[in-house]
């Protein structure tokens, strides 16, 4: 399958000419190339799908396939990074998620940023993207996949950054720089504390489940832990990075000062879910020798989900609130790797959490699509400036009522069938751990209703002329151009139907197939539970009413925090701003300028004052040279009167 | 002739081509025909390298001449090169190079400044290609020398207080050198000063205890070793644009391959006893160059500092010894070298338009100036360490060869070290967000203007290099690394 080589040159290419070229095209010229080169490798990843689940199942396993290979970098006989292309369920997956997204959103934007200044960057920057995160999916070891890591990295500090002008784009692409790469920095320690024990980064190897590969990191242990448990849990922190788990979850809502399309694709779809990925493609370590590091994984996951949930309850920010339900999935898929066990039916959360992340890159890149759809109408991001779309938007009203509807967990849309997947994993795993869950399932009902209505129903729409960010086009918010609504229905027509492939067939965690049956006490209670938040959303928001605003009252404590996000940001700000550029930054410039070129000035100047000083000798007056020579002699002469 | 010499040949023409000249445009034919003769040497030096291993030559030196230059003494004139000089013959003269187009319209007394840059490049391609300890030492001075006049007549700012400390301390540091050198020559008996001759007779180890920290620290000390490294901030900051490229970005060098290719090489014992004292030294100019950074406001003077932090961890990785550190410490000489020039060339070409460095007060200039606010970007994240890019290949090549050592100290500092590319993320990130992203911060910005032709180039040529080492470094990596083997083989026994 050497074809699959063009699904990762393609889009580098289209990158390198987009960018090289920039401005000297027009705009339509990038967009369509952007947009086929896309559209190619989304046939391509299709076709190389449909190969492999036909082709490469061998006695009932899914082979893992390496259809390219390329030692790129060797640091020793041991360790060596190869580029290459890996095929095997989850990456083919993503393959088809990341193209499929990528190209909906190429298309998209065709009509969401026209006439924008940097129309052919930022289709550059789009190539760029899909070349990388296909690029990390694929990755035959784990140093391939940490060189796309960074790339999407950057990508992503890119594209957040578009509008460059805008200092709070500027600030949100570096703050999601510096986040993740913090991140990133445990990951890197933890590839290197793992090859260091295992001497390979190849993930044939070190997902074979072969424990002699692990022998000597299991036995050398560190403060109590495994040095294996070490570096899975450094690799997980930095997956946490990229997938905006708590406590490295700031940079994900600031990075809505991103074209939208961007955040549909980088943000919600596909880029945070790398760390559930990377998760996933290690799986076999982290449930084998390290569950402890695993469970650990569940909490985390559980934790974020729970608190971004509460979170995204109060936003006012519709791409806030998005982004706080992004976070808050990402830990639903988390938790369903945690609580997994290995192989047939134990693997029932590995299997729940890819589906997770299958269905949820559609109906959440549809809800950012939609969300940009109003935006692009409306001119504004806030709740306030709009309600009662619904009569002028009617297919951005249905498709985003469809993605609410799957991300709620109402059959037969799709999120019903991921979800359900999880929360029963998550009872068998504990049923403290299926409440919470089934608790956080309907928080997002009613988070996601209470946007809904927010953007379509509640108040009429006023043509919003006092607030500063309508530009006054026309008086009356309309539908958007073909290419935009086109991708909005297309992702709603996925998101119906995704819920019914019989998942279990293709992805499992040990290769095998097998057949999932729907646990009916676990789906009616969480459809019962998603019912009652949407009806409460219904109730509190549908029409425009008092009682929103009387329980912000009642809980006004709660609230306040909630809507600041419970301060996490100001204790970064905090540690980042007054801890470390005021406490050790500053005092080390000041050290350096002081204290060490201090010392070396100081040693210049001494020498300087003792120059002067003894500079007297060298008067050039013979009388003096006469007195000391004769005052010399006299004295040479009496030491040895004296001493002989 | 030798093959190597024309190095030197190139540049002394080139000089006497200088004095005869009339005009500015004499002098520039002369220099851009010079310097692409040099970078033609360059490339046909790493081919005729590369093939002549190929063919499975294995001296540990190739293309040698040797001639006797002054008997009492045994100093000869001997030259050599093997991967790690070919490498470093290569950044050299693609800096030089770029040099002289980042020099294009000097002012004032091009021609002087022109004779002295030759005569620097003079010293820095002699000792690169040396192999006999005190002509390598005598073209170290030669590169030191011009750097003083280069920055004290052409530089800017408190150019003429730079200008002494640099050289003062310099001069401090091979002050030590020399005795280094000197005792290394004695105490194997006074019959050669051939570094491949020397490394077969020993040292005595008592001996190697003194001479080791003298030598080691006298080139430590061009390699801005913490903490002698202040010279390095000012001195770039007041040298004119293409002699800071040259300076951090092949002069610095000099000070690494010295720490390796005499002090070590020659005292292994020594070395591996006290590895432990520089290290701690190197790992703290790592990370103390880089919280630096953080605070500084001059454009140069944040490279400075972040040249100091880079520097520090070639000679880090050196004192790992083992040969991926020590592939990885090379690599990072030249990574460094190429991004570091690049850097400056385009605060140079900045500076040339908005006539301030402080970051304070520009803002926006991508709109405006969009080919160098695009290599700024590039160059930073170079410098960060972003694959794909010259700087991670060196930078992941150090840190996984440093944690070949599983012991707390060793782990320790390794980690210490990896932590310095996420605080270069952020001051690296500061000054782009600040000055090439953001609103316009002054109305003078609006009506600045793209680089033209001669600067272009430079740009370019650095740009494509960081590309190239980045994405196919393999070859490098694996002529740098074969290289190192004979001489880590001295420690590792």
């Amino acid at each position: 399958m050497q074809y699959t080589l063009l699904i990762l040159a393609l889009p580098l290419l289209s990158f390198a000419v987009l960018g090289l070229v920039d401005a000297k095209w027009k705009p339509k010229v990038a967009g369509t190339i952007g947009t086929t080169i896309l559209g190619i490798i989304t046939i391509l990843s299709y076709f190389a799908a449909w190969q492999y689940f036909t082709q490469y199942k061998v006695d009932g396993v899914y082979q893992k396939v390496i259809a390219f290979d390329y030692e790129w970098l060797r640091f020793n006989d041991l360790l060596h990074i190869n580029l290459g292309i890996l095929l095997d369920p989850i990456s083919v997956m993503m393959m088809i998620v990341i193209t499929t997204v990528s190209f909906m959103v190429n298309l998209y934007s065709l009509g969401y940023m026209k006439g924008e200044k940097g129309f052919q960057r930022y289709y550059a920057f789009l190539s760029l993207f899909a070349f990388s995160m296909l690029g990390l999916v694929m990755a035959t070891n784990i140093f391939q996949m940490y060189i796309f890591w960074e790339l999407v990295g950057v990508s992503s500090y890119l594209l957040i950054g578009f509008y460059y002008t805008r200092p709070a784009a500027v600030a949100a692409a570096k703050k999601a720089f510096i986040v993740t790469r913090f991140a990133d920095l445990f990951f890197l320690i933890g590839i290197l504390l793992l090859s260091y024990f295992t001497k390979t980064f190849d993930f044939g190897i070190l997902t074979s489940s072969n424990a002699n590969v692990f022998a000597e990191a299991t036995s050398k242990t560190f403060m109590g832990f495994s040095m294996l448990s070490w570096a899975m849990a450094l690799i997980f922190i930095g997956g946490a990075g990229k997938s905006a788990m708590f406590p490295l979850h700031i940079w994900l809502p600031d990075a809505m000062e991103g074209p939208t399309p961007v955040s549909a694709l980088i943000h919600a779809a596909t880029m945070v879910v790398a760390g559930v990925f990377l998760v996933a493609r290690l799986f076999p370590v982290y449930v084998v020798f390290t569950p402890e590091v695993l469970h650990g994984i569940a909490y985390v996951g559980a934790f974020t989900a729970l608190f971004s949930a509460i979170i995204a309850c109060v936003q006012t920010d519709i791409k806030r609130v998005l982004a706080f339900s992004t976070i808050s999935q990402i830990g639903f898929m988390m938790v369903g790797l945690g609580v997994s066990g290995y192989g047939g039916h134990e693997g029932v959360g590995y299997m729940s959490s890819m589906f997770h992340l299958f269905t949820h890159a559609f109906f959440k890149s549809l809800l950012f699509l939609g969300a940009g759809s109003v935006i692009h109408a409306v001119h504004s991001n806030e709740m306030k400036d709009m309600g009662g779309l619904r009569k002028y938007m009617p297919i951005t009203n249905w498709t985003f009522l469809i993605a609410c509807l799957a991300i709620a967990g109402i059959p037969p849309f799709s999120g019903f069938f991921s979800k359900d997947e999880i929360l029963s994993a998550s009872y068998s795993f504990s049923p403290a751990m299926g409440g919470i869950m089934t608790f956080i399932a309907g928080l997002t009902a009613f988070y996601m209703f209470r946007l809904y209505y927010n953007i379509f129903w509640g108040k009429e729409f006023k043509p919003a002329t006092q607030s500063e960010n309508y530009h006054g086009h026309g008086n009356t918010p309309h539908e958007s151009p073909f290419s935009m609504s086109s991708a909005l229905v297309f992702l709603g027509a996925v998101t119906c139907v995704a819920g019914l492939i019989p998942f279990g067939h293709f992805i499992t965690s040990d290769g095998v197939p097998y057949d999932i049956h729907i646990n009916l006490t676990v789906a009616s209670v969480s459809i019962i539970v998603a019912l009652v938040g949407i009806i409460i959303a219904t109730y509190l928001y549908r029409k425009e009413n008092e009682i929103p605003e009387k329980l912000a009252k009642t809980f006004d404590g709660f609230y306040k925090a909630a809507s600041h996000r419970f301060y996490i940001d100001e204790v970064y700000l905090f540690s980042t701003k007054k801890i470390i550029f005021n406490n050790i930054a500053r005092p080390i410039a000041w050290f350096d300028r002081h204290v060490i070129d201090g010392t070396m000035n100081g040693i210049a100047s001494s020498t300087q004052w003792v120059a002067v000083k003894i500079k007297g000798f060298q008067s050039g007056q013979i009388q003096q040279y006469a007195y000391v020579f004769l005052l010399g002699t006299l004295l040479v002469a009496a030491l040895v009167i004296f001493l002989i | 002739m030798n093959f190597l010499s024309l190095y030197i040949l190139i540049l002394v023409l080139m000089m006497m081509g200088l004095f005869l000249s009339k005009s500015r445009k004499q002098i520039q034919i002369i220099m851009i025909t010079g310097a692409s003769f040099l970078l033609l040497l360059s490339g046909a030096l790493t081919y005729l390298y590369l093939t002549e291993r190929a063919a499975g030559n294995t001296a540990e030196m190739l293309f040698r001449a040797d001639s006797v230059w002054y008997t009492p003494f045994n100093i000869h004139y001997s030259v050599g090169v093997d991967g790690i000089s070919v490498a470093m013959l290569m950044l050299s003269s693609i800096i030089v190079f770029t040099g002289v187009l980042v020099s294009w319209k000097i002012d004032p007394m091009p021609k002087e400044f022109f004779l002295w840059f030759c005569l620097l490049a003079i010293g820095v391609f002699g000792f690169f290609i040396s192999i006999d300890l005190f002509t390598m030492f005598m073209y170290y001075e030669v590169a030191l020398i011009p750097m003083y006049l280069l920055i004290g007549v052409w530089g800017t700012g408190k150019k003429e207080y730079s200008a002494m400390k640099l050289t003062l301390m310099l001069m401090g540091g091979s002050a030590l050198l020399l005795v280094g050198i000197l005792g290394i020559y004695f105490t194997t008996g006074g019959s050669t000063m051939n570094i491949l001759e020397l490394s077969k007779l020993k040292v005595p180890l008592e001996m190697q205890r003194y001479f080791f920290p003298l030598t080691f620290m006298g080139f430590g000390v061009l390699g801005a070793l913490f903490p002698f490294h202040t010279w390095s901030p000012d001195g770039h900051s007041s040298a004119p644009t293409a002699v800071s490229m040259l300076h951090a970005g092949v002069l610095m060098k000099l000070g690494g391959y010295g720490c390796f290719r005499v002090a070590m090489f020659l005292m292994p014992e020594a070395a591996h006893e006290m590895a432990w004292i520089f290290l701690i030294l190197t790992g703290i100019s790592v990370v103390y160059g880089a919280f630096g950074a953080i605070h500084q406001t001059d454009l140069k003077y944040i490279n400075a500092y972040s040249s100091v932090s880079h520097c520090g961890l070639v000679l880090f990785a050196l004192l790992m010894m083992n040969q991926t550190a020590t592939t990885g410490a090379i690599l990072q000489m030249v990574s460094h070298g190429l991004i570091t020039a690049l850097f400056f060339a385009l605060i140079g070409m900045i500076y040339g338009r908005t006539h301030t460095r402080d970051i304070r007060l520009m803002g926006g200039l991508m709109k405006v100036i969009p080919f160098l606010g695009v290599s700024y970007v590039i160059a930073g994240m170079a410098s960060l360490g972003l694959p794909g890019l010259s700087g991670f290949v060196a930078e992941m090549t150090v840190f996984v060869g440093s944690f070949q050592y599983a012991d707390t100290f060793h782990r320790i500092l390794t980690i210490g070290a990896c932590a310095s590319i996420v605080i270069t993320t952020v001051y690296i990130l500061r000054v782009v967000g600040k000055v090439i992203f953001g609103p316009m911060q002054d109305k003078h910005h609006e009506t600045l203007t793209d680089a033209v032709m001669y600067e272009r180039i430079p740009v370019i040529v650095l740009t494509a290099a960081i590309f190239g080492i980045g994405m196919f470094p393999g070859w490098i990596s694996s002529m740098i690394g074969d290289s190192v083997l004979p001489l880590i083989s001295q420690f590792i026994r």
